[in-house]
């Protein structure tokens, strides 16, 4: 469908779940892996001020918007963080992430 | 050995506004927090940002309805534990509970109020290797609570917000010896923090290790060396180190309350909402801590909570007393 995506998790014993997402309800990826029940507490409801919605992007970092200054010093704290760390709650769902690939961090 | 009517476990808002209601009806509450503030979710993730939905502020900042709710509880003269987490909790007898703290403190209560929101926030660990074996006393330590400790001390601190950055400018004069270690080549912390940190590096006062992290500690019975390293050569130093505070921030965990024998729903305390106990008789939850139909995680549902749990803790530790409900604007706010 025109408005969808599908979207790849790598669960936690290494398998791959596709999804469909849709790109026209203004949803954050935190609040759709939310939606799905995957096991994201996202304390702050998506203000960047918890770093519990941390995901890492596998494949398709080239389709996500830039990090603004808020984004980067809230994942500035994490302990473990990859170079391909996210905030889910910042990356807003659009028909250029067709295919991304992610897992929580 | 501390003893009070009501032990409440957690000084968020709905913790420190049960103290007044409680002391309303005459119960005297001791507060336990596992941080060293109260305020829980508004001291501890967004001091700075307005609430607009607290009844009768239109707007006000996190950290000015914490310290107005700690200025509410005043005229009762709550007693608080704060830096140490609640591990055991045991029924002695027909009604009392002995809570246990982390660091071995007792406290005995008549009623339990578990206010204890997402549960415990605990730090965020680095991956290093070793790292457990030197903590509870032997050189690591994930948050500051005495300064003095560190007096002529040799340290390392690891982190690049506001609290890492914070500390060091504190502790530059305090520590002999200090290197602050950074992942990144940037601060994003408070503009004039940052200054600070990058003058006392330059002035010798102390060791600025950037694009770095930590990669394992060694010592003996107590913490003697941090090794470091660095991210691009990959190049491994060693520096000497009495005490090594990781501060890469906190987040939340429910902890020793899971095992507690309450009926938990996803990580949530289930309460019957005519008073919100728990299965547990003298056991109540309230706030972001607990979960019943149509629950709402607000502050406010919480205070409501607070009010009709401390009438329940009422009669519950006073079998048989009729209590009359009266009006603060009757009786006042009496003092004890
Ligand atoms: C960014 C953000 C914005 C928010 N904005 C609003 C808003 O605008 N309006 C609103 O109504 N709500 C808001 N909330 C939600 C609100 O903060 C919570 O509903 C509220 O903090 C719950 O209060 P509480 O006292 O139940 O728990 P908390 O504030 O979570 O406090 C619980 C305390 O218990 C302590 N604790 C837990 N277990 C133990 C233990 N075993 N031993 C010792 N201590 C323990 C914790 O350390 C913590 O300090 C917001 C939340 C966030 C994160
Ligand atoms: S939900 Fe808190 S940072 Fe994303």
């Amino acid at each position: 469908m025109e408005n969808n995506i599908t979207l790849y998790m790598q669960e936690p014993d290494g398998s791959v779940t596709a999804h469909e997402a849709p790109t026209d309800m203004g949803l954050s990826l935190m609040e759709f892996l939310k939606a799905s029940e995957y096991d994201i507490l996202a304390t702050c409801g998506g203000m960047a001020l918890c770093a519990t919605c941390c995901v890492d992007v596998l494949e398709g970092e080239e389709k996500l918007n830039e990090m603004t200054d808020d984004e980067y010093a809230m994942l500035d704290t994490l302990p473990d963080l990859l170079p391909n760390s996210r905030l889910a709650c910042q990356l807003q769902l659009n028909n250029n992430m067709e295919g991304l690939k992610v897992k929580l961090h | 050995m501390i003893s009070t009517d009501i032990a409440v476990i957690g000084a968020g808002p709905v913790g420190l506004f049960a103290i007044f209601e409680a002391g309303l009806l005459k119960m005297r509450c001791h507060l336990i927090d596992y941080l060293p503030q109260v305020g829980g979710q508004l001291s501890e993730i967004y001091p700075k940002k307005p609430i607009y939905d607290i009844p009768g502020y239109p707007s006000v900042l996190a950290q000015e309805l914490v310290d107005n709710l700690m200025e509410q509880a005043k005229p009762f003269h709550p007693s608080f534990t704060l830096g140490e987490r609640i591990e055991g909790l045991e029924k002695r007898g027909e009604a009392d509970f002995v809570l246990t703290t982390n660091m071995g403190t007792i406290i005995e209560a008549k009623v339990i109020v578990i206010a204890g929101g997402l549960g415990c926030f605990e730090p965020r660990k680095p991956a290093v290797e070793n790292l457990e074996n030197f903590e509870n006393g032997k050189g690591v330590n994930y948050m500051i609570l005495d300064p003095e400790k560190y007096r002529d001390q040799k340290m390392v601190i690891a982190g690049g917000g506001d609290s890492a950055l914070d500390w060091t400018i504190y502790l530059a004069d305090v520590c002999s010896e200090l290197t602050l270690v950074h992942r990144s080549e940037s601060f994003r912390g408070a503009p004039d923090s940052v200054s600070k940190v990058l003058a006392l590096a330059e002035s010798g006062k102390i060791y600025l290790v950037l694009n770095s992290n930590l990669q394992a500690v060694h010592g003996g019975d107590k913490l003697e060396q941090v090794e470091i390293v660095q991210n691009r050569t990959m190049e491994k130093s060693m520096v000497d180190a009495d005490h090594l505070i990781p501060l890469f921030g906190l987040s939340p965990k429910l902890g020793p309350i899971e095992n507690w024998n309450l009926n938990i729903n996803k990580s949530a305390i289930e309460v019957n909402t005519d008073d919100y106990s728990t299965n547990v008789p003298g056991i109540y939850a309230i706030g972001d801590i607990n979960t019943y139909k149509n629950k709402l995680k607000l502050i406010l549902c919480g205070f409501h909570e607070a009010a009709l749990m401390s009438h329940s803790a009422y009669s519950y530790m006073n079998p048989g007393v009729k209590y009359t409900m009266k009006y603060t604007t009757v009786n006042g706010v009496a003092e004890f």
